[in-house]
């Protein structure tokens, strides 16, 4: 097939374009010594295991005997059989669908107020990116422990005006939004994306529907955030795929345990448990697949309806 | 005009406070921390203003000393390697792909370079298991190759696309007049595109170290030896000897583990700022 077509082509146009046929894949040889250990991985490390875990979420595996087909069992189980995974699913949902959205709005009105030419921008840009560069730490999530429990600082300051309050990452009911303060603490990078958006918004058009008579909330929800929609999609993907995996944070606020009676058995947590304490291999590589499937959905989800929402200045195209 | 008025200075004074008061609110948790790190345990708890009422090194003297008989420089040291490890081979292996990608022509490229976009996107709990496997089958568990090999196989994709992003951009002249003096692509990659890709490889080193450095779920998984232990499981060791007093030692070696990051950060600032914006890195 390539043979004809280069006899066509060469009969067609002639010699130059012979030379660019024959002059293709001029570095097949060296360019595969250069990707030589990118593809050791691809295969070794990525689409090999991807493989296996799909293999072995249809089987019973807990390392030590070898896996036992069982079918569709484990994602049958998972969903109808195993209360725990249905909590799971909720506490990650909630996790997700509140902190993506109340981090990106804050990063945004903070991007807001730095935006307009202020002075000290870089010193108060640093300063808020800071907790992002520590947030991920496992020193933070026990501060953050140590901070919102009975005699933290959070409770401190409350006793001060009056106000007897619970110990916050033992109880149930709060444990996990102490996990999606501190996610929410970590809008940084966020903010930064957001920064760099609005200064690609020319001045121009905000002041010229100011002349037109525009109050500040018209020219925000007309001008400003159409024109950085594409860039609230950014990172609404971005927050969204990682929320859905988030792990350390769960599992150091409550000792590995995702407790207070599961109120933080995050996915990530739920399987790192099945896989790695009852070594249940089968099972959490089935929720693996069923955290892929999520995380697909969604993204996708927010694909489609970026139709409605996102602006793109040249049209989409 | 409205735009004018705006700039009167009871408004930028304003301005100025609500900024710095939400930064200082936002910021006091880590200096309360600090602060706490320096107080006796029994005022770790009633103090609630961050500064200490008298310093004290007690808490950074029993921290160093560690825990379960391993010094914490222990842990440190074993930090240190493993990031070093990690940042050499992300950049290296991460490096020569993207050179591949980016100047070199050949075959299956377009559908190689989908494959790696496409692994980006994909959470590694879906690799997790097997890798797990074949790494028990090597005997590599409780040693730090699980968390090294895989750094110098390039399986951190998204720097692969940052750097293929940033050699785009420098001038393929370079190139051909390198070729026309003789330069084969190895040189090319080792005298041109490395030299001149350099914010590109200080942003892959930063943030390779620091998510290595912070990582908490791969050496959970792969180390068990307390001596081998890592910063983030030594300091989840001070948390299951959870007695009260404790607290101080453990804020203080926290402070601690923290100070690289800050380091780097405030040294590298600019590649931060332009790495997270121009790729949407997450820090």
């Amino acid at each position: 097939m390539k043979m004809i077509t280069t006899t066509i082509s060469r009969t067609r146009t002639g010699q130059k374009a012979a030379r660019t046929v024959k002059r293709r894949y001029a570095h097949n040889r060296i360019a595969l010594l250069f990707l030589a250990p990118w593809l050791v991985g691809l295969v070794l490390l990525t689409l090999g295991p991807m493989l296996t875990s799909l293999y072995i979420s249809f089987t019973n595996y807990t390392i030590l005997n070898p896996p036992v087909w069982v079918g569709l069992q484990n994602y049958i189980t998972m969903f109808t059989g195993d209360p725990l995974f249905i909590k799971s699913l909720k506490v990650t949902f909630t996790y997700v669908g509140v902190s993506v959205p109340v981090k990106l709005i804050f990063a945004l009105l903070v991007a807001m107020l730095l935006n307009r030419g202020i002075r000290g921008l870089g010193i108060y840009r640093t300063i808020y990116y800071i907790p992002t560069l520590l947030g991920g730490s496992v020193a933070i999530a026990m501060l953050w422990r140590k901070m919102l429990g009975g005699d933290g600082l959070l409770n401190g300051l409350l006793a001060m005006i009056g106000i007897k309050a619970p110990d916050w990452v033992a109880n149930p009911n709060y444990a996990l939004y102490s996990i999606v303060l501190l996610s929410v603490w970590q809008f940084g990078s966020s903010m930064i994306i957001f920064l760099a958006g609005l200064k690609q918004i020319p001045p121009e058009y905000d002041e010229a529907a100011a002349v037109d008579g525009a109050g500040a909330v018209r020219r925000f929800f007309h001008i400003t955030l159409p024109i950085l929609s594409p860039v609230i999609f950014f990172n609404l993907v971005m927050q969204l795929i990682t929320s859905f995996q988030s792990f350390t944070q769960a599992f150091i606020i409550s000792n590995g345990s995702g407790g207070p009676v599961n109120s933080t058995l995050m996915y990530s947590l739920y399987l790192y448990k099945k896989g790695f304490a009852f070594f249940q291999m089968g099972y959490a590589s089935a929720m693996a697949w069923v955290l892929v499937i999520l995380i697909g959905l969604f993204t996708l989800l927010v694909f489609r309806s970026s139709k409605l929402w996102v602006h793109y200045e040249d049209g989409g195209k | 005009m409205m735009i004018g008025q705006r700039s009167s200075t009871a408004w930028i004074v304003m301005k100025h406070l609500v900024i710095s008061g939400i930064a200082f609110v936002m910021l006091y948790p880590v200096l309360w921390m600090f602060g706490s790190s320096f107080k006796p345990g029994h005022l770790i708890f009633s103090e609630i203003w961050f500064w200490p009422s008298e310093w004290n090194w007690g808490n950074y003297r029993s921290g160093w000393e560690g825990i379960q008989g391993n010094p914490f420089a222990r842990f440190l040291l074993n930090s240190i390697v493993l990031s070093l490890g990690a940042v050499l081979g992300n950049v290296i292996s991460c490096s020569m792909a993207a050179y591949a990608f980016a100047r070199l022509d050949f075959r299956f490229k377009a559908f190689g370079f989908a494959l790696m976009l496409m692994t980006i996107m994909l959470p590694h709990h879906v690799t997790l298991i097997p890798q797990y496997i074949l790494f028990n089958h090597l005997e590599w568990i409780n040693t730090y190759l699980p968390l090294i090999v895989p750094k110098w196989l390039a399986t951190d994709a998204f720097f692969i696309f940052l750097m293929v992003q940033f050699f785009r951009g420098l001038p393929k002249e370079l190139d051909e007049a390198a070729t026309i003096d003789g330069c084969g692509p190895v040189r090319i990659y080792l005298r041109i595109i490395v030299p001149l890709a350099f914010p590109a490889l200080v942003t892959t080193m930063i943030f390779t170290f620091l998510w290595t450095w912070d990582d908490f779920f791969s050496q959970l998984i792969y180390l068990s030896d307390v001596s081998k232990y890592t910063v983030p499981l030594g300091l989840r060791l001070f948390l299951d000897s959870s007695s009260q007093s404790d607290w101080g030692p453990m804020f203080a070696m926290s402070v601690l583990s923290l100070i690289p990051c800050f380091i780097i950060f405030i040294v590298c600032q600019k590649y931060f700022v332009e790495g997270i914006a121009t790729s949407g890195l997450k820090g």
